[in-house]
């Protein structure tokens, strides 16, 4: 079964407030994803995973009446953001938890775990068998 | 039809000497993770060679003696690279060997010896050790013969990831220490039972796919039901391998009429019968039938006995409901499975009228194991749209179509409460 793995980071500054980190505190959080990520590779669980631009960059868009594209500005600040995502394909949905928990658990300032909400969704898939 | 036709390719014959070849490589060697890598270049260099310079004589052989040699040069380069020596490598084309070595076999008899090789090899790919997914992916390379590529293409899942997990899992069994044996006399009912799941596993990952253009994954069920065949050629006396074997058959024959024009998911009840496989269905009641007048009766079975129920039915009009019924209580008091009890409340709902049915429901209510499945609703919801009362049956349908992880099943569940709050 494949879930997805979001994680969930408060906009800030547009930027997550990771700016504000000591050069050793973001040097161990990107270590720790970089080892996360591949250990899923190696585990054999990985489907995708992706790391999204911070939400300074971020637009909302939809159609006008003529169907081209208008863009909304800045977000509010306070909103929560995705800031990337993992496709695990896993033997149970403990595991899926499982690996959303260490996630949530990488490092922040000063080394502390974050302990970030990681929303984790089961991805659709095909009806059983039938009996 | 995907059925792979019985008429002679290389790839067939490549598929089938596989799990031969590798037993062979095992046993000389006892080092399942090279010996498989070997086998899997062998199997590149034959299906390279063979059609343009012939089949070679004994082309399981061939294959041995590639695959050893390639082995022999990894082990040897291991070794050396271990050492820190420098080495000449081996030349690597090599592999064209003369056609004919080894002892000619006699097309369609296999010794004692290579049977008993496949056997163990399935075992192994299927050990406890391995968790569900890793035997999956196993048996379907090692015994099944397909391709790292092609087995990531079914499981909709990057190729790499595909040969991590294939890789994972051959060391976990080189690092349990597994004997390359067939599984002792106390072992042995518990493996097949392992071997028994994982082929069903195989199965339903293939039947339950064959919606939308995932056409690549129902080939996955042919790959069981091949498999499925194998081993009952191996173990005729085994009740239950007949059983599974019974079972995917008798289920893969519905497949043409599971689906609509675009995909949409058609019960069991609204299906044009007409599109079934009969040859299927009467090689699966033939084997049922002759299965359970010999043997000592177990899950697979049963459950094939009920899909043979329901493929002999002309209409479902026909379908002979106190039998299901009867068969589902049998499977009951053999497995604590609360899917059994949810279908045993099914049939008991066309038996006895839906009230019977939803008096059986409230019993599973209490099971954890089905708290917020989405099938409990489901069921509900057509026993109560039988019982007349549509507003709650409305409901539940919703409720099953908020739950379900299944895109068809989705779409189904919201359909069936659109068209009666319609009309309620």
């Amino acid at each position: 079964m494949k879930f997805m793995l979001m994680m969930n980071a408060p906009s800030g500054n547009g930027d997550w407030g990771i700016s504000k980190w000591a050069p050793e505190d973001l040097k161990a959080h990107i270590g720790f994803m970089k080892t996360f990520t591949s250990g899923l590779a190696e585990s054999g669980e990985l489907v995708g995973a992706e790391g999204l631009a911070m939400p300074a960059q971020a637009k909302l868009v939809r159609a006008s009446k003529d169907r081209r594209p208008i863009t909304d500005g800045v977000f509010p600040e306070s909103k929560e953001f995705l800031a990337g995502y993992w496709i695990v394909d896993v033997d149970s949905p403990d595991r899926a938890y499982q690996i959303a928990a260490e996630a949530s658990a990488a490092p922040g300032k000063g080394g502390a775990p974050l302990n970030m909400p990681i929303e984790v969704r089961e991805v659709m898939s095909a009806p059983p068998v039938e009996v | 039809m995907t059925r792979r036709s019985p008429e002679f390719t290389h790839e067939n014959l490549l598929r089938e000497l596989t799990p031969q070849v590798l037993g062979a490589v095992i046993r000389r060697f006892g080092d399942f993770s090279a010996a498989e890598d070997g086998v899997q270049e062998a199997l590149l260099a034959a299906a390279l060679q063979w059609p343009k310079e012939g089949l070679p004589e004994n082309p399981r052989g061939w294959l041995i003696q590639v695959a050893a040699r390639r082995v022999t040069d990894h082990l040897r380069s291991e070794s050396a690279r271990r050492r820190r020596e420098t080495v000449a490598t081996t030349d690597p084309s090599q592999s064209a060997l003369p056609a004919s070595i080894g002892v000619p076999s006699l097309a369609g008899f296999l010794s004692r010896e290579e049977e008993d090789d496949t056997l163990v090899l399935l075992f192994m790919c299927c050990h406890p050790s391995l968790t569900s997914s890793s035997a999956v992916a196993l048996t379907l390379r090692a015994v099944g013969g397909l391709t790292t590529a092609e087995i990531a293409r079914a499981f909709l899942v990057p190729e790499s990831t595909m040969a991590q997990r294939i890789s994972r899992a051959k060391q976990t069994i080189k690092s349990s220490g597994v004997p390359f044996s067939m599984p002792t006399r106390d072992e042995r009912a518990e493996r097949l039972t392992a071997v028994l799941h994982v082929l069903y596993l195989i199965f339903n990952e293939g039947y339950t796919s064959s919606f939308g253009k995932s056409l690549q994954r129902t080939e996955l069920s042919s790959e069981a039901i091949r498999l499925g065949r194998a081993l009952h050629q191996l173990l005729p006396d085994e009740s239950e391998v007949a059983g599974l074997l019974a079972l995917m058959l008798l289920t893969d024959a519905r497949r043409p009429a599971r689906t609509g024009p675009d995909g949409e998911l058609i019960p069991l009840d609204k299906q044009d019968r007409s599109l079934w496989d009969q040859r299927a269905i009467t090689e699966g009641v033939a084997l049922i039938s002759t299965t359970l007048a010999n043997g000592a009766i177990g899950p697979y079975q049963l459950q094939a006995a009920i899909a043979a129920v329901h493929d002999e039915a002309k209409t479902s009009g026909d379908t002979d409901w106190p039998q299901i019924l009867a068969l589902y209580g049998l499977l009951k008091r053999m497995s604590d499975n609360p899917m059994v009890a949810l279908n045993h409340a099914i049939a008991a709902g066309m038996v006895h009228g839906p009230r019977a049915g939803l008096e059986l429901l409230k019993t599973l209510d209490a099971d954890e194991r089905l708290a917020g499945h989405y099938r409990i609703d489901a069921v509900r919801a057509h026993l109560l749209e039988r019982a007349g009362d549509l507003d709650a049956a409305v409901e539940h349908y919703r409720a099953a179509a908020n739950r379900t992880t299944s895109i068809p099943e989705r779409d189904y569940l919201l359909t069936q409460a659109a068209r009666l709050s319609r009309r309620a």
